[in-house]
């Protein structure tokens, strides 16, 4: 997480919802400066937390793969004579660990460079989901009244299409899918879940002491949202975004797997595992390691946002 | 309460317009000529391809077609697809396969979360605690068609244990796909159960009725678990719509001649009558689901029923 | 030998009596030394007011008594608790379980949040005869009609199906009441029974509890940390700091002439009409963390008379008596300098 985020959010937030599609719940607040303590609170306790320290460690490592996997392969997947027919389903050996997939490709190289995309859907899906949800929320909860119902309306309408429904009916249709259409797809059917969030935390934010205080001193209404409201509304929204990560790229392979998503030669590994499924049994490498990466990318992501979510949730100690 | 009900009813109906229209611009103004999709590789004979479009309407605007399709769906007639099969025939053929396998998967998922829910919790940080939290993070994360296919292949093919392939003949048959298409809902509401059932029991209600003398069982089940359930019902309720849209993936790993077959059958041959309809369908039942969840919480919880 | 009969226990052992109590709370942090040698008792139809501010340890001790302490992380190192001549500590699970409720029963601060938001007050009331009497659905109504009627809740019958968010503060208060005297107890505990309430409705709630205890002849223990309160209804008083007893008295005494600094201190920063315009005092300084309690006196840091001696010897509860050495029955003080407090 960039250093600006938590240093913003740092002044005063607390945990309104829990979870991923849990109801909002309000929660009653102390004022700013007790939150403050319990945000270090926090990041004391997530520095004690083993969960905390292996998903960031892996997601660390995962970064780094997808930005520079040529550090850790000599092989490039994209370039011409990478794969040998001869070679195919050869199993694991010391010289190529992973083994070689149905084209005689080096499943240990194309699982490092799978790891890109990957990451890309997960973090642009959720960068995106976050603005857009968090922008309306922000505005349907500070200013209620018309646009308040209509927006509120207008999300129950979106709501009513599951994500893994749409985008399928989506991607299915347009034929072809790639990382940028796969993540706007995603994005597009995903927002209403943060706007929700954000608007109650909003709204749940907007009735507390510290904001009527602050109200009463004259602060004017933009510098209450900015500093008292947004503050303190962010804290679920980032638990949620940082365990959407792992959703949305779970997501993706799986419409990669079901041929919808991102199309060979591009890697992804929802590809790889639809590659080597049929030769699970004699020749279980194919699937075994993509399906290791992409579930280990996956829980990561989700147990980050878990011990935040327990770090920012005293009750749950 | 019967207020409350006519209510809730009646919101429903602006959401189950909007979302049809949703669906249906989403399916008629992408991309693809689904004439030109029905003669396949070959290409179409301009005569009949007019004589087509004419018959389905395809030259009309848009709203002009949504409102021909709404006012039918409405009269029961959800119209016929390109080949001239009614829509009605080919859904009626495959939703109640897939219903089935839905509901199995909300049983398992419904009964398995919560019993594993309630016993983690209250053996906080203990053995089964721990063996709980870390098997929910694991079927979490794990995919779907990669934990079907495994399942399959290991269970099925190699140890023989499961049924390969679905026999309409044998419900049974529909078990361990239910299991699979129930697995990253089941790990939610297990963990979902047991962190509500954790904070219920801390509540002083619970501390009440411990101090009435009454059995642990009793405070547990008729106390705290009563509390507990409300925002395990609303999980319940919403995961049931998606439930039948997963069953998508479910039903191609299992080869189950499912709606989720039928949908991508349609999708691909551009059918987008049948596509609508079932989409329609699908959404129908996630509205009605949610709206059944926004009355059990108010048999639940008092304070909503009295609001 | 645990079933104990009601009318043969009558003879010479009090109703309950506490003895060298101590609970202790094992946290991340350390361990919180929550009650250090606790000692009182209380008879039937006699009124025990526990005074003392959050944190002194007098709602652990309440909770102790009802078994309802959460352990882990709460453990009870040394003590006992006597209930009619008999250790309760000792008890199974399943002894204890049938005093609580039926001979021990417990009036909670916040009505509110004490009972449950989705169940009928008649059903929670009703609960009480089906599990500890085996009465029918039916009869548990009828007999939680009769309690509400006796709690003087109006229209009693039309409101047994309401839920607690239904009722005002006042009649939720009364239907905790009603709750622990559904099957007249030996002894209620009350914890904070009006605190929650509006100063008008204090006083009515007040009155109930101690008319239903005289008519029932219940022991009661109130606990409190409004001296205002108590003066009333209490017969006598044990005041607590840091987990222990520091001062006990028959209740009018204690106002007159307090035995330790702490208790002055208490009644000091009581509001009278007869000092108006005067500041008010206060006891300066915090209750002590309960994981570092200082040594010696727990009271030394915050108390205006303290010497070298209170910061190292911990002071005994001994008897008070008067200056030329007369009794004075059932004071106590756990202060070096109770007689320049008393006396002085």
């Amino acid at each position: 997480m960039p250093e600006n985020t938590s240093a913003t959010v740092e002044e005063s937030a607390v945990p309104v919802a829990t979870a991923p599609g849990s109801a909002v719940k309000g929660m009653k607040k102390d004022k700013p400066e007790r939150v403050a303590s319990m945000w270090s609170d926090a990041r004391r306790d997530l520095m004690h937390n083993w969960v905390f320290l292996v998903s960031a460690v892996l997601i660390l490592a995962l970064l780094v793969i997808a930005a520079l996997p040529g550090l850790f392969t000599s092989g490039d997947p994209y370039a011409k004579g990478f794969c040998d027919l001869s070679n195919s389903v050869v199993p694991p050996s010391g010289a190529h660990w992973f083994g070689f997939d149905v084209q005689g490709c080096d499943i240990y190289t194309r699982t490092i460079y799978g790891t890109r995309n990957s990451i890309i859907v997960g973090v642009l899906t959720s960068v995106l989901t976050t603005l857009v949800g968090c922008v309306l929320g922000m505005v349907a909860g500070l200013r209620s009244g018309w646009l308040d119902v209509l927006v509120s309306r207008f999300t129950e309408i979106w709501f009513a299409i599951p994500t893994m429904l749409g985008g399928l009916l989506v991607l299915a249709m347009l034929g072809t899918g790639n990382v940028v259409t796969v993540s706007l797809i995603m994005a597009v059917l995903g927002w209403p879940q943060l706007f929700r969030i954000m608007r109650g935390a909003v709204i749940t934010n907007k009735q507390n002491d510290y904001v009527m205080a602050a109200r009463a001193l004259g602060a004017g209404g933009w510098r209450i949202a900015m500093r008292h409201i947004l503050p303190n509304a962010l804290a679920p929204v980032i638990v949620v975004s940082t365990i959407n990560l792992g959703v949305y790229i779970s997501a993706e392979a799986a419409f990669s797997y079901l041929g919808i998503g991102v199309q060979s030669p591009n890697i992804s590994w929802g590809l790889m595992i639809s590659d080597g499924q049929d030769r699970f049994l004699s020749a279980p490498h194919m699937v075994l390691f993509p399906s290791l990466f992409l579930s280990v990318t996956v829980l990561a992501f989700i147990m980050l946002g878990e011990a935040v979510r327990d770090a920012l949730d005293p009750k749950l100690r | 309460m019967g207020r409350y009900v006519i209510r809730r009813l009646l919101q429903a109906i602006p959401v189950l317009l909007g979302a049809t229209i949703l669906i249906y611009c989403l399916v008629f103004l992408l991309p693809g000529d689904p004439i030109q999709a029905l003669a396949g590789e070959k290409k179409a004979d301009p005569n009949i391809t007019a004589i087509l479009r004419e018959q389905y309407h395809l030259n009309d605007p848009l709203y002009q077609r949504y409102w021909y399709y709404i006012s039918g769906v409405l009269t029961g007639d959800f119209g016929t697809d390109f080949t001239g099969r009614p829509v009605a025939e080919i859904m009626s053929e495959t939703f109640p396969v897939t219903l089935n396998l839905a509901t199995i998967a909300f049983a398992v998922e419904a009964v398995v979360g919560i019993v594993a829910g309630v016993f983690a919790a209250l053996g906080r940080g203990k053995f089964l605690d721990n063996v709980v939290l870390l098997s929910t993070l694991l079927l979490v994360s794990v995919p779907v068609f990669v934990l079907g296919n495994v399942l399959q292949l290991v269970l099925g093919v190699k140890w023989a244990i499961a049924p390969i392939s679905y026999d309409s003949e044998d419900m049974t048959t529909l078990i361990l796909p239910a299991v699979v298409l129930a697995s990253a809902s089941l790990a939610y509401i297990t963990r979902l159960t047991r962190t509500s059932m954790m904070e219920t029991m801390r509540a002083d209600y619970v501390r009440t009725a411990t101090a009435k003398g009454l059995s642990r069982s009793r405070v547990i089940v008729r106390h705290a678990l009563r509390n507990a359930m409300i925002p395990i019902v609303t999980f319940l309720g919403v995961d049931l719509g998606a439930l039948m849209g997963g069953a998508i993936i479910t039903e191609r790993i299992f080869n189950i001649p499912g709606i989720g077959g039928t949908l991508y059958q349609a999708v691909y041959l551009r059918q987008g009558t049948t596509v609508v309809s079932i989409v329609t369908v699908l959404v129908l039942v996630y509205i009605a689901a949610n709206l059944i969840v926004d009355l059990l919480y108010a048999v639940l919880d008092p304070r909503i029923r009295y609001a | 030998m645990t079933t104990i009969d009601k009318k043969t226990s009558a003879t010479s052992a009090p109703l309950l009596e506490v003895r060298d109590l101590h609970v202790e709370f094992h946290t991340r942090d350390g361990v919180a030394k929550a009650i250090n040698g606790v000692s009182y008792s209380v008879d039937a139809g006699e009124t025990l007011a526990v005074l003392g501010e959050s944190g002194s340890g007098k709602s652990v001790t309440a909770q102790a008594i009802m078994g309802i302490l959460d352990m882990p992380p709460g453990r009870i190192p040394k003590g006992e608790i006597l209930f009619h001549g008999e250790d309760m500590l000792k008890m199974s699970a399943e002894e204890r379980r049938k005093i609580r409720g039926r001979r021990i029963a417990m009036i909670f601060q916040d009505a509110l949040s004490a009972l449950n938001p989705v169940l009928s007050v008649g059903y929670q009331l009703g609960e009480m005869y089906r599990v500890h009497l085996g009465l029918s659905r039916k009869e548990a109504k009828a007999r939680a009609i009769e309690l509400m009627d006796r709690v003087k809740i109006p229209a009693a019958a039309a409101r047994v199906n309401d839920y607690p968010h239904q009722f005002s503060g006042g009649m939720r208060q009364r239907i905790m009441i009603a709750m622990a005297m559904a099957l007249e107890p030996d002894l209620i505990i009350a914890d904070e029974p009006t605190t929650a309430l509006d100063v008008t409705v204090q006083a009515q709630v007040m009155d109930l509890l101690a008319e239903l205890q005289r008519e029932e002849n219940m022991g009661l223990i109130l606990i409190t940390h409004d001296l205002g309160v108590v003066a009333d209804v209490a017969d006598k008083i044990a005041v607590m700091y840091a987990g222990r007893i520091v001062e006990q008295s028959p209740i009018h005494d204690l106002y007159k002439r307090p035995a330790h600094p702490y208790t002055r201190g208490l009644l000091d920063s009581i509001p009278r009409l007869d000092q108006k315009g005067q500041e008010l005092y206060a006891i300066k300084g915090l209750p002590p963390n309960l994981m570092k309690i200082p040594t010696g006196c727990a009271f030394n840091p915050r108390c205006p008379k303290a010497t070298d001696i209170c910061r190292t010897e911990v002071p005994a509860l001994v008897s008070v008596t008067e200056q030329d050495g007369g009794e004075l029955p059932g004071r106590g003080s756990a202060c070096h300098f109770w007689k320049e407090t008393i006396h002085g």
